[in-house]
């Protein structure tokens, strides 16, 4: 499959995608379908890469579809919410989704997401096109260089999460003991939730790619937990922003649907598939994939590659 | 996690679980309805590679696609209708907010419950479109 995917983007090239990219009532099914497709393998890798697939879905479909970047993005918002809401029920009963420490953070995500939306229908798509190149080449160095700690050390709780009594236990189903957890920093990390939240809505993105190192590294919380309540946080984030997409016109079903439902059921063989596949060849290949679709990015909002 | 905070983890996961299958078959049903043309569409689907690569606001001019809540008056074209599972899923955390706001309530957890109220009032102004550009 590592070989297949990256030859993707040449399927593009035939003349049968060249044709249906415009053209009003010549298989308009085409891009749709492959969009499916796209979406199916991208949501294999995102699960054992360990990445939303908002942040896959985006800088490709945006790189190498004919649709405009408006409709990615709300698109790729939907991907993001979707598969968060999916994941949410099961993270949150097992404990590995905290909602005490997801709620403070998901308010100011939710709500700089909505200015991110915002500006990013405002402007025009090439500068947000650009600027998405530069995130996204920004995503592949966090994710080649930033490292994860399982049980980070926490001194001691801060003032904040005291008063918030934001602390708990969860079970350690590998070394099958309870882990006690508390966190540090809560100011700072409320204000990069602010940060994160804008970028989600201005690209589209998700921002699972943030959330984990935020809340595991400078939060001090457990990498599971992290993992598990940053899809907990998108999904009131992505649904902020998603409204504002669906109020301005800028979701269109036939890119949305088939993008969503390709990238769950990808997902769910994904998962399945995280005893099979090795992870760290899988991530090599999504960072690879990402630094493609960056620079694509990049130059198409240039005006270097259309 | 203690055992107090297992109350509104619960509750909250069987809201998202509910409320998001109910989402999930309301897309998967409504798009299969769009795309076999049982709900004919507003734009047809011939006509959307013309559309698909201009932005939102040009869309919106050229195909008279109604902007905010403008969809629900006009379920009947199945493009139209497939935006009602997706408006579902959007909505899913304001269900599941509301719904563990009795707990906190009943606990006296005020920090929580004015965060669950400016919350769902956040995501309320969002989906209700007054700050859409339109």
């Amino acid at each position: 499959m590592r070989r297949i995917l990256p030859l993707l983007p040449l399927l593009w090239a035939h003349p049968a995608f060249a044709a249906a990219a415009s053209a009003p009532n010549s298989h308009w099914w085409i891009w749709p379908l492959a969009l499916f497709v796209v979406c199916f393998f991208l949501g294999i890798v995102a699960v054992p890469a360990g990445v939303g697939g908002g942040v896959l879905f985006v800088p490709i479909v945006g790189s190498f579809f004919p649709f405009h970047l408006d409709f990615v993005r709300g698109a790729g918002l939907l991907v993001a919410l979707a598969s968060s809401l999916a994941a949410g029920p099961s993270l949150l009963k097992g404990g590995l989704a905290n909602l005490r420490l997801a709620m403070p953070l998901a308010f100011g995500a939710s709500i700089s997401a909505i200015g991110g939306a915002m500006l990013g229908l405002a402007l025009p798509a090439h500068v947000v096109q650009t600027a998405l190149g530069l995130t996204i080449l920004g995503i592949v160095v966090l994710m080649a260089t930033a490292k994860k700690s399982e049980f980070p050390h926490v001194p001691g709780a801060d003032p904040l999460s005291k008063m918030l009594a934001i602390h708990g236990v969860f079970h350690d189903g590998i070394s099958g003991r309870d882990v006690e957890w508390k966190i540090h920093r809560t100011p700072m990390g409320m204000a990069m939730f602010l940060v994160i939240g804008f970028l989600g809505g201005l690209f589209g993105v998700g921002a699972g790619w943030a959330n984990v190192p935020v809340l595991n590294l400078l939060m001090g919380v457990p990498l599971k937990v992290a993992a598990g309540t940053s899809s907990l946080i998108l999904t009131t984030a992505s649904s902020s922003a998603t409204w504002y997409y669906l109020d301005n016109g800028a979701i269109l079903p036939i890119i949305a649907v088939p993008s969503v439902v390709g990238m769950m059921i990808g997902a769910r063989i994904g998962a399945h598939l995280l005893t099979v596949l090795n992870a760290a060849i899988v991530r090599k290949l999504v960072i690879t994939m990402l630094l493609i679709s960056g620079i694509g990015a990049l130059l198409k909002g240039l005006g270097i590659w259309s | 996690m203690e055992l107090k905070d297992k109350d509104e983890q619960a509750r909250y996961a069987l809201w998202l679980h509910w409320s998001t299958l109910t989402g999930f078959i309301t897309l998967i049903v409504t798009f299969l309805a769009y795309v076999t043309n049982l709900l004919p569409a507003k734009v047809p689907l011939g006509d959307l590679p013309h559309y698909w690569s201009m932005p939102a606001d040009q869309y919106i001019k050229e195909t008279g696609i109604p902007t905010g809540w403008g969809w629900l008056g006009m379920l009947g074209h199945g493009d139209l209708a497939s935006l009602l599972g997706i408006a579902i899923l959007s909505g899913c955390s304001i269900f599941c907010i509301a719904a563990v706001i009795p707990i906190y309530a009943k606990r006296k957890d005020k920090v929580y419950l004015l965060t669950c109220i400016f919350e769902i009032a956040i995501l309320a102004v969002a989906a209700s479109g007054a700050i859409s550009g339109h």
